[in-house]
């Protein structure tokens, strides 16, 4: 036994390599390894980024960047306020637009189509989710910024107008306008997502409900739709967060306007139309970090809603189907 | 008598009212693409694929550089993306352990929620800034982070979906893991990982914000990766908001094309998936 220790000589490193190199199952492992974990390493490398660039900004202007409502690169003051609240606004009125509309057409797909309309109409929606934002923001340009200017717009403040909602000039362009462009983007989202968890509900609730004498609504209304409901509220966060990080459709049309205004009809900015407009524009490592801090601060939000709304959908889709 | 009544009135209207919820949300987003495809038609000629823009006021001139630059960009993406979001699935699928893979999984799909305009910020400060000029390198790049997510997740998918039988098998017989892995797990995934490819690209080509900043604009043709370039998305943007009625109906033309080369990436990918899966079947 001792004879056979000191017989084997020790292998030297450099043969060592060449061995494992040779041994492909060891070298796929290290590369694909390398691969899968440069993905991990440019996404720290992002956050670190923003970080890094933007605290020229940060370390200026504090949290009162937060709150602050002058944006004038000129006296190099900037305050985040009117973006921050242009983007929750329209992604919100967005939302309000979109939710009761897209619930219920998700609600007839799921309970009341047969599954032949059903899947064709998803398909469809579906498709529509891969249509470019700038496509949807070249139409709303086109079209819905003088159907609002024209028709809607003057309609609203006729009748509405002794609200602080709808005051000051129709120009077509302003927060509602992007709202309304917003709400048809997030329509594919809500849609489908929430006709899979309406699915994945166990036949047997449905029959249960049904067979205690409820309508086919109240069953619906009372049993399924509850049953399905984080799922629901799952695909309305991604469909927010969508919304609140979309630039093209929204810097189009969303009239430019660096202001707190309470109008709906009057023109605002946003986070991510701020950035697209004027990022090529801003000399100085305080107006560029002002930018960078405000693309931080879009992304926190939109991370933070994401992994909420992969969390529901996660918790819901995992139970029974329906068909298909 | 008269709750009865009301319920099954309540049970109709509602009813209903979800039917028209769906007729509106499906015929608003074909009413505002049917009038994208007829603006675009009527937009639409030859000289759009093969001349340069013209200067503001002359009518005719086409986006033959926007066409070429958006291939560009798409290919350098492509390039940088495909061989991560590819192998680095494999790892995921096939070698991961459970703490690690399930950090790349989770960063996979935080990255494919940030907003586009904030990895164009990020391209801008790690290719742009330390190469002093715009470049389709840097747009190349910006739209590969948006890949690269995608890929990754369809492939370790799909190679997921092959039954372990297949790789005991392979293994049984001696192959080593590697080579289960190249000449049988991956082709009887190729199908979900093509589709995957797909689906990946079509998201990318219509990218506009990411690309504002990196690869810029040109309105002349790009003879280097490291001069500014035009791509289709980001000119129909500028044509689009800019005041000539001739830039307009350029921007309708392109509007028109790139929606027709996305959605026809869509519906490929599709058809690509659905063909694995009833060769499987059968």
């Amino acid at each position: 036994m001792a004879t056979a220790v000191i017989a084997a000589p020790p292998q030297p490193a450099a043969r060592k390599f060449v061995k494992l190199l040779r041994d492909g199952d060891k070298a796929a492992h290290l590369i694909t390894l390398i691969f899968a974990a440069s993905v991990f390493l440019v996404t720290v490398f992002l956050v670190y980024e923003l970080w890094v660039q933007s605290s020229p900004a940060r370390a200026k202007f504090g949290f009162e960047f937060l709150f602050s409502k002058s944006w004038d690169p000129v006296a190099e003051k900037f305050g985040a306020l009117p973006f921050i609240y242009g983007t929750v606004l329209t992604s919100l009125l967005a939302l309000l637009i979109s939710v009761p509309l897209a619930v219920g057409a998700a609600i007839f797909l799921s309970e009341l189509a047969p599954p032949k309309l059903s899947n064709t109409c998803t398909f469809l929606v579906e498709l529509l989710a891969a249509v470019p934002s700038v496509i949807y923001g070249l139409l709303a340009f086109f079209t819905l910024v003088p159907l609002m200017r024209i028709y809607i717009e003057p309609f609203l403040k006729k009748n509405l107008g002794f609200l602080p909602f709808f005051q000051g000039p129709a120009y077509g362009y302003g927060y509602l306008t992007a709202a309304m462009i917003l709400s048809i983007m997030t329509f594919p989202f809500i849609i489908s997502i929430s006709r899979e968890s309406l699915l994945a509900v166990p036949r047997e609730q449905r029959e249960a409900a049904l067979a205690l004498g409820a309508t086919k609504w109240e069953s619906t209304w009372q049993v399924v739709v509850p049953h399905a409901r984080l799922g629901i509220i799952g695909s309305i966060f991604l469909a927010l967060a969508r919304a609140l990080g979309e630039t093209m459709a929204v810097t189009m049309v969303i009239g430019n306007d660096p202001a707190v205004h309470a109008s709906l009809i009057a023109p605002g900015y946003t986070i991510a139309a701020i950035i697209a407009n004027e990022f090529t524009e801003a000399t100085g490592e305080l107006y560029q970090g002002a930018l960078v801090e405000l693309g931080l601060v879009l992304f926190l939000i939109t991370i933070i809603l994401n992994a909420a709304a992969q969390l529901l959908i996660v918790a819901t889709t995992k139970k029974g189907s329906k068909h298909d | 008598m008269g709750r009865t009544k009301r319920r099954n009135l309540l049970n109709n209207v509602m009813l209903a009212l979800t039917g028209v919820c769906t007729f509106v949300t499906v015929s608003v987003l074909f009413v505002i693409l049917g009038f994208l495809v007829w603006n675009g038609f009527r937009s639409l000629d030859w000289n759009f694929f093969t001349k340069l823009p013209l200067s503001a006021g002359e009518t005719g001139g086409g986006l033959a550089n926007a066409i070429v630059g958006s291939g560009i960009t798409i290919l350098i993406s492509i390039v940088i993306g495909v061989p991560v979001g590819f192998l680095g699935g494999i790892y995921l699928a096939e070698f991961g352990g459970k703490t690690f893979p399930m950090f790349v999984r989770y960063t996979a799909d935080l990255l494919n929620g940030v907003p586009s305009i904030v990895i164009g910020i990020f391209a801008w400060t790690v290719v742009v800034k330390p190469m002093h000029s715009f470049s389709a390198w840097a747009g190349g790049f910006a739209l590969s982070l948006m890949m690269i997510p995608i890929g990754l997740r369809s492939t370790e998918h799909f190679l997921r979906s092959v039954p372990n039988s297949m790789r005991e098998g392979a293994l049984a017989l001696g192959a080593t893991k590697t080579r289960t892995i190249l000449t049988v797990i991956v082709p009887a995934a190729r199908q979900g990982i093509l589709t995957g490819l797909i689906l990946g690209v079509a998201r990318v080509a219509g990218e506009t914000a990411p690309l504002l900043f990196t690869s810029l604009n040109n309105q002349f043709w790009s003879e280097k990766l490291t001069e500014p370039t035009a791509t289709l998305p980001v000119m129909i943007y500028k044509l689009a908001i800019s005041a000539y009625d001739d830039w307009h109906r350029q921007a309708w033309a392109a509007g028109l094309v790139l929606l027709g080369l996305v959605l026809l990436a869509n519906i490929a990918a599709r058809w690509v998936l659905s063909r694995g899966a009833s060769v499987q079947r059968g």
